[in-house]
């Protein structure tokens, strides 16, 4: 009988036993980034196990090691909420000294990257660090009970920016880390999100094989803070690529000219010019990714408020070099 | 055959770690101790350290660099003061608690504000907490030595703890002396390579560490850096007897100077210790039965050395450049608590002086002097006094 070779190795870093909440969208990312980078040192250096983990404070790092307890299988070191990147830095310099082969991996959330470890990254990846840096994004301090970073999207409610009178909640648009991780023309810049885990492994792999330092933001649901269906992460994360909300690009050697826009499937018509997708005509309007979390319910009280979102992605679209159409839902 | 050159302590820093072979060193610039990654990166340049020199965009990527070099099992090495220390301070605490035997090498520099780039203790003073044993150097030479002696200390499994060693700024870390420059060999033979136990970032045997550990192991976690400072004593004693040995250089955690038969001795650190042992020599030939001693072990506390201090005066005056708002200064504390239940014990007066770069001259210690004649008479005193103070400014 044949047996089917499972999509990815079977061998675990991140163990069963942690203690993150049911349906945790980032434990999911952490599997699937440990695992990929297993392959990738499998392939590069013929030793699935070459590498090593510098971790930033945060929910990933609470629920995965507490004394006298570990998740982890792989070498893993945190130090503090902000420097992981500089940790990490560290690590590699040491293994560069001891004469070993293999990649660093540096983790850290959108709190510990985008905002209190923003300028420890600059350096690592200016430095040119074999390390690369894995910002699982969901988009607020969630360790500390749902804040907001520079990285929650417009109009999310968070415990520090609640709608009101006055509020419509978070009152910014969301900062996109890879952008500017990009600009300091690393090999290698991605995005990705537990929506489509091939995609994201894909990238976690090429990212771990790059000679250099390397940058992959990936957006996981946390259906406690986002006030979502614990069984439906994968789903809502598929539903942010689809209605255009989360894009899937690569950016290589910083070339803002050629960026890697992957299709965001869910009928969208994607249209190219000399290969390279240059519109995008989306079919599902964002609502019905925001429909299913109770961080924008009070959204859809103020319509002008999602017309803003609308108006944001598709910004944020066209740095990207991309035009974007964003349907309203019907009538 | 050891080699003498006429050079900076900052230099003698970077001669002390070239000559332990750290395995890393991540640095930032920072005024008076820049020059040490200077000339450490220009070791490296010309293939004199094997070293990987990272350099950070700022103090606390320093330290964190550090500690990821240091927790993948390496000897590693840093150089800062003032604000890039108190820059490292979160991480200080990291490094002491997850057994890292870092050593930094500190231009003790004042701390803003005012902004001020001079020299007094208060930045490696105000570290005094973190669990880093501390070593004041009063001179190049020391400030060499005792970067070598600091490797030892903290990388012994007894002790296993970051170490810091203060050297005045400008006074010593700008100022050219004659410093003797031990041979390679024999600094290889008293060192020996770093192979820790408990840290390391090998695939082959994986570990986790900086856990995460809740009320039912956090105190023990604590109890055993306090150990491993208790431990550092007996170690120190070992250290500095294996240097005499080796180097033909005595150090003590508390040297003293013509304390037999003094009524007051003035206490210090760093260099001001030169310029008190020379007043002493001043006060002697006057007949005035002074002496002096020299805190060069200030982390742990040399708390019996001082019980021993103490049984020889009849008035301890602390010279200190660094405050306690409200209480004095560190020295001040440390003291009154080591003898605070010794049933005969000295009065101690309490000076601060010389911060942020203010000359201490003569005329200062003869005022201070006055202030502890007056304690040795019986009479009514300050326990804190201002040295040195321009009160027509005030």
């Amino acid at each position: 009988m044949a047996v089917r070779k499972p999509p990815i190795t079977t061998r675990e870093y991140w163990a069963p036993g942690h203690a993150a909440c049911a349906g945790c969208g980032c434990a999911a990312a952490l599997k699937l980034a440990t695992k990929a980078f297993s392959e990738a040192m499998e392939e590069k250096y013929g030793d699935p196990n070459a590498f090593a983990i510098a971790q930033a404070t945060g929910c990933m790092e609470v629920v995965s090691a507490v004394f006298p307890y570990t998740a982890w299988k792989a070498p893993w070191v945190h130090v503090a909420f902000e420097n992981a990147a500089a940790a990490a830095s560290g690590v590699e310099a040491a293994w560069k000294k001891l004469g070993r082969k293999g990649k660093i991996l540096a983790i850290g959330g959108d709190g510990g990257t985008a905002d209190i470890g923003m300028q420890a990254l600059s350096g690592m990846l200016e430095r040119r660090h074999n390390v690369v840096y894995l910002m699982y994004d969901n988009e607020a301090y969630m360790n500390t009970g749902i804040q907001r970073s520079s990285s929650t999207p417009y109009g999310a409610w968070t415990t520090t920016s609640p709608p009101g009178k006055y509020s419509i909640g978070e009152d910014k648009p969301k900062k996109w880390v890879a952008l500017i991780a990009a600009a300091h023309q690393v090999p290698y810049v991605a995005t990705a999100s537990i929506g489509n885990p091939f995609d994201f492994v894909r990238k976690m792999k090429k990212a771990a094989k790059v000679d250099g330092p390397a940058f992959v933001q990936v957006h996981c649901t946390c259906p406690t803070g986002w006030k979502s269906p614990l069984e439906k992460g994968v789903e809502i994360a598929r539903l942010a690529i689809e209605t255009g909300v989360w894009p899937l690009f690569e950016i290589e050697n910083g070339d803002f000219h050629n960026i890697k826009i992957q299709p965001p499937g869910g009928g969208a018509k994607v249209t190219r010019e000399g290969g390279r997708i240059v519109a995008i005509e989306f079919k599902k309007p964002i609502e019905e990714y925001l429909k299913p979390q109770g961080r924008f319910k009070h959204l859809f009280k103020k319509p002008e408020a999602i017309d803003e979102l609308r108006e944001q992605i598709k910004a944020m679209w066209k740095v990207l070099g991309v035009d974007v159409t964003l349907p309203k839902p019907e009538e | 055959m050891p080699i003498r050159k006429v050079m900076k302590a900052n230099e003698a820093a970077a001669w002390a770690a070239k000559l332990a072979k750290p395995k890393v060193v991540a640095a930032f610039p920072i005024t008076p101790s820049t020059l040490v990654p200077e000339k450490i990166s220009e070791f490296v340049a010309d293939g004199e350290l094997d070293a990987e020199f990272v350099k950070v965009e700022s103090e606390h990527s320093a330290i964190s660099a550090c500690v990821g070099a240091s927790a993948a099992g390496v000897r590693t090495f840093t150089a800062t003061a003032s604000q890039g220390l108190a820059l490292m301070h979160e991480v200080l605490f990291i490094a002491a608690g997850m057994r890292l035997p870092i050593v930094i090498a500190v231009g003790n520099r004042s701390l803003s504000a005012p902004i001020n780039i001079w020299n007094d203790w208060q930045d490696s003073i105000s570290e005094r907490d973190t669990g880093w044993l501390q070593f004041y150097a009063e001179n190049n030479q020391e400030a060499l030595d005792l970067i070598l002696m600091a490797f030892k200390v903290a990388e012994d499994e007894r002790v296993l703890l970051p170490a810091m060693v203060g050297f005045d700024a400008f006074i010593l870390t700008h100022t050219v002396e004659p410093v003797e420059i031990p041979d390679q060999e024999v600094v290889d033979e008293f060192l020996g390579e770093y192979e820790p136990k408990h840290a390391y970032l090998d695939p082959a045997r994986p570990i986790t560490q900086g856990t995460l550990a809740f009320p039912a192991h956090y105190m023990e976690a604590r109890y055993t850096v306090w150990q491993a400072n208790e431990n550092a004593k007996k170690v120190i004693d070992e250290v500095f007897a294996e240097f005499e040995k080796r180097f033909g250089r005595k150090y003590q955690k508390v040297e003293e100077y013509r304390t037999d038969d003094a009524d007051i001795i003035f206490v210090t650190m760093g260099s001001l210790a030169g310029t008190v042992k020379e007043y002493v020599d001043h006060l002697r030939e006057k007949g005035v039965k002074v002496g002096a001693a020299k805190v060069t072990v200030y982390r742990p506390f040399p708390t019996e050395e001082v019980k021993e201090l103490a049984k020889k005066a009849k008035v301890l005056a602390l010279l200190e450049k660094n405050v306690t708002f409200s209480v004095g200064g560190a020295l001040f504390q440390d003291f009154s608590r080591a003898l605070i239940n010794e049933s005969e014990k000295p009065k101690i007066v309490d000076f601060i002086l010389g911060l942020g770069g203010r000359d201490v001259t003569f005329k200062d210690l003869d005022e201070a002097l006055a202030i502890a004649q007056k304690a040795l008479a019986g009479e009514e005193f300050e326990e804190v006094n201002w040295i040195g103070l321009r009160k027509e400014i005030l």
